[in-house]
C-alpha cells in the first residue's frame, strides 16, 4: 500500500530537498532565465537564499500555515521560488493557468480560498483585481514585473522584490519562525494543489502531498537515470502537473537546472540556445515543428531538397533500429553516419534537440509518422501516460521498447488493472490525497484501497506487457446498430495529417458517423501559396473548394484505414464539414490543455450537427466568438457539407 | 484645469509640469502656399498632447516645426524657456527630441536590434579608431548601449524578433520598432506622426498601451498626430485642432469634442 513507502532520510518536503541541494550542489546552476537578451543564472545556493528571502517576506505580510497562495504567470524562476517559499511558510501553493480568463480564475480563487496571489505581470494583476469584485478573501497581491503597476493602489499590493527586501531586512526576527514552520513539514503535508483542466465540467482541485510528488520524482528520475547534469526548458503552463513534476519535483530531487525562456514567442530560439537534455512536449509541439520543417523544405532549393529526402529515407529505414540497439548492416550504418553529418545533425541543432537524451510526449496520441520522424533522427522520444491525479506517471516506455501505438509499461511503483468494462485503474505512491472540498468526487474516483479510475478505456498487450489506450471511457459508446463507437480513435487518425489541426467525430447513438474538421492554418496556408490559391481570411481558406477536396481525400483515406479494424469499421465518416473558426479554449470548446470538450461543441454547433445528418448541401450558421480581452462577437458563415466515400466492411456492405 | 499654475496632478495620478515648449504665432509658407497660419500653443512637461485635423490641415508641417526640421517664416519657438534658433538634426536630438514617421523610415536590411541601436548614436562618444579596433572605451560603450536597447526591446515586447531583419516584419511591428528607435535616444519630448495609421483594432490597442506606458515609465512628454478620434480622445490630455493651417480648437478632449468649429471641420460645412 502507498502509506508503507518509507521516506528517504529527512528529505520529506520540497524545502528539505532545496536545503539538501544548496549543500550538495551549491555551485551548480539551479535556475536560468533569459532576460534583456542574456541568460541570467542562479546556483542552488543562490536560489535557496532568494527563496528564503521571499518566504520571510511572505511571513512579514502575514502568510499563515494552511493559507492558499495562488501563483499565476509565465514560467519564471521568481514564480517557482514563490511556490517553494509558500511551502516553507507552511502555506499551500495553487498554480493557475496564465491564459485563464477572469471568470475561470474567479472560480478557482473562490474554490481554493486564496489569500495571497503572486502574479507575473500587470495583465495578471488586472485579472485578479477583476476577480476581487466577486471573490472576497484575496488579501495580498504580489507581482514580479513592475511595469505599468506604479500607479495602482498598493494598500494590499507589493512588488515581489520589495517583499524580498523586507524579508531580508527582518531576517533576525523572521528566520527562527521560518525554520519552525519548515520543521513541521512532513511527508504527508500538502505539497501543491493543481486544478484539472476539466474536459467534462468544472475544474477540480487535486491535492498532492509531499509523498506523492517526491516518491514520483524519485521513481521517474531513477527510471530515466536523471542526474544533476540535466537541462530542462520550463515552458509548459505552471498550472499543469507535468511542469510541476519536471521543473519542481524532479529538478529538486535530481538537482538539475530549470531554464525559463524569455517569453512565449522566443521559446524556439531559447530551446536552441539551451539544448535541453531532458525534454517534454505535447504532440502538438512536435507536430508544429515537423510541419515547419516540411514547409521550409518545400521552399528549399532542388539540391537541398533531394539531399534531405535521400537521407531522411535512410533515417526512416535504420534510425529507429539504431536507437533501439538492434543490428544494422555496416553499409547502412555508414550511410546513417553521413546523414548525421549532412542532415540530421544540423536539423537537430536547428530544432534544439542536439543534446536530448530523454524526450517525452504525452497528453494526446501522437501520429506514428511524426513519432518515427523524430526517432529516426536519433532523438530518444518516448511516450508516457499519466494524469494529475497520479502526479503524472502511470505508464511510460523504457528505452529500447518504444512504439507509437502504446503508452508503455507501468512506471516504477505503479500497479495497473483493467476492469470488466475496459477502464484502466491504477494504484501508486503518486495517487492524489483528495479533490479539495469535493469528497463526493474523491470517493467516486478513488476507492478505499487506493485504486483510481483513469476514465480511459484500454487494454494490456499480451506480447509486450504495454498498455494501449483506446479512448476516454465516457466517449466510447455504441452506434444505433450496436457497433462500437470510439471517436478519439478516428479523430487521431485525422489529426495525423498536417493539414488537419483538430477533428470532432460525432456518432454515438446514430446510424452513421460524421465529422467536423479544423484546418491547420500554417500548413494549409503554405499549401495554398504553392498552389496559387488566394484567400483573405481563415474562414475563406477553410471554405475553399480545393481545401475541401483535399480534406475529403484525407477523410477517405482514414475511412479506408478504419476498415482495417473490424471492431471499429462502423466509425467511418460518412459526411463532414470544415469549421469556419478554430476551436478555442477562450470559447470553451477546448480545455486550457487543448483537449476537445465534446459536450460544449455538440451543444454550440448543434445546428451543424443536425445539418450533417440531413440531406442539405450547405448550412448558414452564426457563431459567438470570444476575443482574448474577453469581448464577444459574432461570425457568420455558410458551410458546405461533403459526403465522403465509405468502404465495405469485412463482412457487411456499407450503407452507400 | 489647464491654467497657468505650474504643475498639477491629473485624475489618473500623473503629474503634469510647467510649459516645456511654446509655439508663438507660427506661420509657415511654401512659396505661395500657407501651410500654417499664425498658430500658438504650448506643450507641458509630462503631458500627452495631440494634434488633430482633417487631411491637409498642416499637422505634419506643425510636427516638423516642433522638431526643428522646418523653420517658420514668422513666429518663435520657445523650448525650456529659451527662444530656439534654427538647428541641425543632431542638435535637435541633443536637445532631447525624437520622432517617428508617418511612413516608416527604418533600415530595412538591418535587424531590429541594429535599428534600435542607431537611436543610441548620440550616446557613442568613442573615436573612430577605438570603434574600429573594438578596444577600451568603444567596447564598454557598446555594452552599455546594448543594455539600454535590450531594456527597450523588453519594454516593447519584441524579444522574439530581436535578430529579424526589419524588412521581413509586418507593418504593425515595424511601427513598434520605430517607436523603439525613438525611445533609444532617451527623449524628453517624443513626436509621433500617426503612430496608428493603417493598424487594426488590436494593433491600435497595443500601440496605445505602449504610448501610455512610455509616458508613465519614462516620464516622456509626447506630442502626437492621429486620425483615429477614439484613440486621441482616450490617450491625450490636451488636443490642438487644425483646419486649413489654422488653429480652430485647443483644450481637453471633452472641450474639443463639444467645440462647434471642430464639429464643423470634421462633419464638413461649406467654406466661404
Amino acid at each position: 500500500m502507498t502509506d508503507a513507502t518509507t521516506p528517504t532520510g529527512d528529505l520529506t518536503s520540497i524545502p528539505a530537498l532545496l536545503a539538501h541541494n544548496a549543500q550538495t550542489f551549491a555551485n551548480r546552476p539551479a535556475y536560468r532565465e533569459k532576460e534583456f537578451g542574456i541568460w541570467q543564472s542562479w546556483t542552488w545556493a543562490e536560489a535557496a537564499e532568494e527563496i528564503d528571502a521571499i518566504a520571510m517576506g511572505f511571513l512579514a505580510l502575514g502568510l499563515e500555515p494552511g493559507d492558499k497562495l495562488a501563483v499565476v504567470g509565465r514560467n519564471r524562476p521568481a514564480l517557482y521560488w514563490s511556490i517553494a517559499a509558500a511551502q516553507k511558510c507552511g502555506a499551500i501553493p495553487v498554480a493557475l493557468y496564465q491564459d485563464a480568463n477572469a471568470e475561470e480564475m474567479a472560480f478557482v480563487m473562490e474554490h481554493c480560498g486564496a489569500r495571497f496571489v503572486v502574479c507575473g505581470d500587470q495583465e495578471q494583476v488586472d485579472k485578479v483585481i477583476d476577480v476581487q469584485e466577486t471573490v472576497h478573501g484575496i488579501d495580498q497581491i504580489i507581482y514580479v514585473d513592475k511595469r505599468g503597476l506604479r500607479k495602482y493602489d498598493h494598500t494590499h499590493m507589493n512588488a515581489l522584490q520589495d517583499v524580498q527586501a523586507e524579508g531580508r531586512a527582518a531576517h533576525f526576527r523572521l528566520e527562527p519562525i521560518l525554520r519552525e514552520r519548515e520543521a513541521v513539514l512532513d511527508y504527508d503535508s500538502t505539497c501543491v494543489m493543481l486544478y484539472t483542466s476539466g474536459t467534462t465540467g468544472k475544474p477540480k482541485g487535486v491535492v498532492l502531498s509531499n509523498r506523492n510528488i517526491i516518491e514520483t520524482a524519485k521513481n521517474s528520475a531513477d527510471f530515466d537515470h536523471l542526474t544533476e547534469k540535466e537541462e530542462v526548458l520550463a515552458y509548459l503552463p505552471l498550472a499543469w502537473v507535468g511542469d510541476f513534476i519536471f521543473s519542481m519535483g524532479q529538478a529538486m530531487w535530481a538537482g538539475f537546472c530549470v531554464n525559463c525562456p524569455e517569453g512565449e514567442h522566443t521559446m524556439m530560439t531559447d530551446l536552441r540556445e539551451i539544448g535541453p537534455t531532458y525534454y517534454f512536449a505535447p504532440p502538438r509541439v512536435f507536430e508544429t515543428q515537423l510541419t515547419d520543417v516540411m514547409i521550409r523544405m518545400e521552399d528549399a532549393g532542388r539540391f537541398k531538397k533531394r539531399l534531405f529526402d535521400h537521407y531522411m529515407a535512410i533515417a526512416r529505414k535504420v534510425g529507429p533500429d539504431l536507437l533501439d540497439g538492434k543490428p544494422v548492416s555496416a553499409g547502412d550504418k555508414l550511410r546513417y553516419r553521413l546523414g548525421e553529418l549532412f542532415i540530421y545533425g544540423p536539423l537537430k541543432n536547428t530544432l534544439g534537440f542536439s543534446n536530448v537524451r530523454v524526450g517525452y510526449t504525452a497528453g494526446e496520441a501522437i501520429g506514428p509518422e511524426i513519432f518515427d520522424f523524430y526517432r529516426s533522427l536519433g532523438i530518444n522520444l518516448k511516450q508516457l501516460y499519466g494524469q494529475t491525479e497520479a502526479s503524472v506517471f502511470i505508464t511510460q516506455q523504457p528505452d529500447n521498447e518504444v512504439r507509437a501505438d502504446t503508452v508503455g509499461v507501468p512506471s516504477p511503483g505503479v500497479e495497473i488493472r483493467i476492469d470488466e468494462s475496459g477502464e484502466v485503474y491504477y494504484r501508486s505512491p503518486g495517487v492524489f490525497v483528495e479533490y479539495y472540498k469535493n469528497a463526493e468526487s474523491t470517493a467516486s474516483t478513488k476507492d478505499p484501497e487506493g485504486w483510481v479510475a483513469t476514465g480511459d478505456a484500454g487494454f494490456i498487450e499480451e506480447s509486450s506487457g504495454h498498455l494501449r489506450i483506446i479512448d476516454r471511457a465516457k466517449d466510447v459508446g455504441k452506434m444505433a446498430d450496436g457497433a462500437m463507437f470510439a471517436p478519439k480513435y478516428v479523430e487521431n487518425k485525422l489529426k495525423f495529417y498536417p493539414n488537419i489541426l483538430e477533428a470532432v467525430v460525432i456518432g454515438a447513438g446514430r446510424d452513421r458517423c460524421c465529422a467536423m474538421v479544423n484546418i491547420d492554418l500554417s500548413a494549409v496556408a503554405s499549401w495554398a501559396e504553392r498552389n496559387n490559391v488566394s484567400y483573405a481570411s481563415y474562414q475563406e481558406l477553410a471554405g475553399h473548394p480545393l481545401v475541401l477536396n483535399m480534406i475529403q481525400e484525407h477523410v477517405e483515406e482514414v475511412n479506408a484505414s478504419v476498415t482495417q479494424d473490424e471492431m471499429l469499421a462502423g466509425c467511418q465518416i460518412h459526411r463532414f464539414l470544415v469549421l469556419h473558426k478554430q476551436l478555442d479554449a477562450d470559447d470553451g470548446e477546448l480545455t486550457r490543455t487543448q483537449k476537445v470538450r465534446r459536450a460544449v461543441i455538440a451543444e454550440k454547433f448543434s445546428d451543424l450537427v443536425e445539418a450533417l445528418y440531413s440531406d442539405a448541401e450547405s448550412i448558414y450558421t452564426e457563431t459567438e466568438v470570444t476575443y482574448e480581452d474577453g469581448r464577444k462577437g459574432q461570425i457568420t458563415a455558410t458551410l458546405s457539407l461533403r459526403d465522403a466515400k465509405v468502404f465495405d466492411r469485412a463482412h457487411q456492405v456499407a450503407a452507400e | 484645469m489647464f491654467d497657468d499654475q505650474e504643475s498639477f496632478t491629473t485624475p489618473d495620478g500623473r503629474t503634469i509640469g510647467g510649459v516645456m515648449m511654446e509655439m508663438k504665432n507660427i506661420t509657415l509658407r511654401f512659396g505661395g502656399v500657407v501651410a500654417i497660419k499664425d498658430i500658438s500653443f504650448d506643450i507641458r512637461e509630462g503631458e500627452i498632447r495631440a494634434i488633430i485635423g482633417p487631411n491637409g490641415a498642416g499637422k505634419s508641417s506643425m510636427l516638423n516645426v516642433i522638431s526643428g526640421f522646418y523653420n517658420p517664416q514668422e513666429g518663435e519657438v520657445w523650448f525650456h524657456g529659451e527662444k530656439r534658433a534654427p538647428m541641425k538634426p543632431y542638435e535637435v536630438a541633443q536637445q532631447g527630441i525624437a520622432r517617428t514617421f508617418q511612413n516608416i523610415a527604418l533600415f530595412e536590411g538591418m535587424s531590429v536590434l541594429d535599428n534600435i541601436m542607431t537611436g543610441r548614436l548620440g550616446f557613442m562618444k568613442s573615436g573612430l579608431l577605438s570603434q574600429a579596433l573594438w578596444w577600451g572605451k568603444a567596447e564598454r560603450e557598446e555594452v552599455k548601449n546594448r543594455e539600454a536597447v535590450e531594456k527597450i526591446i523588453d519594454f516593447l515586447e519584441i524579444q522574439n524578433i530581436r535578430k529579424t531583419p526589419v524588412g521581413r516584419l509586418p507593418y504593425g511591428l515595424k511601427k513598434r520598432v520605430e517607436l523603439g528607435r525613438a525611445l533609444a535616444a532617451e527623449p524628453k519630448l517624443l513626436l509621433l506622426d500617426e503612430p496608428m495609421a493603417g493598424m487594426n483594432v488590436e494593433e491600435k490597442e497595443d500601440m496605445s498601451r505602449f504610448i501610455l506606458d512610455v509616458n508613465d515609465e519614462y516620464s516622456t512628454t509626447i506630442a502626437l498626430i492621429e486620425h483615429d478620434m477614439g484613440v486621441v480622445m482616450d490617450l491625450s490630455d490636451r488636443v490642438v485642432v487644425m483646419d486649413y493651417g489654422k488653429k480652430i480648437g485647443d483644450g481637453t478632449p471633452d472641450e474639443v469634442r463639444n467645440n462647434q468649429a471642430v464639429i464643423d471641420a470634421y462633419l464638413g460645412v461649406a467654406h466661404d
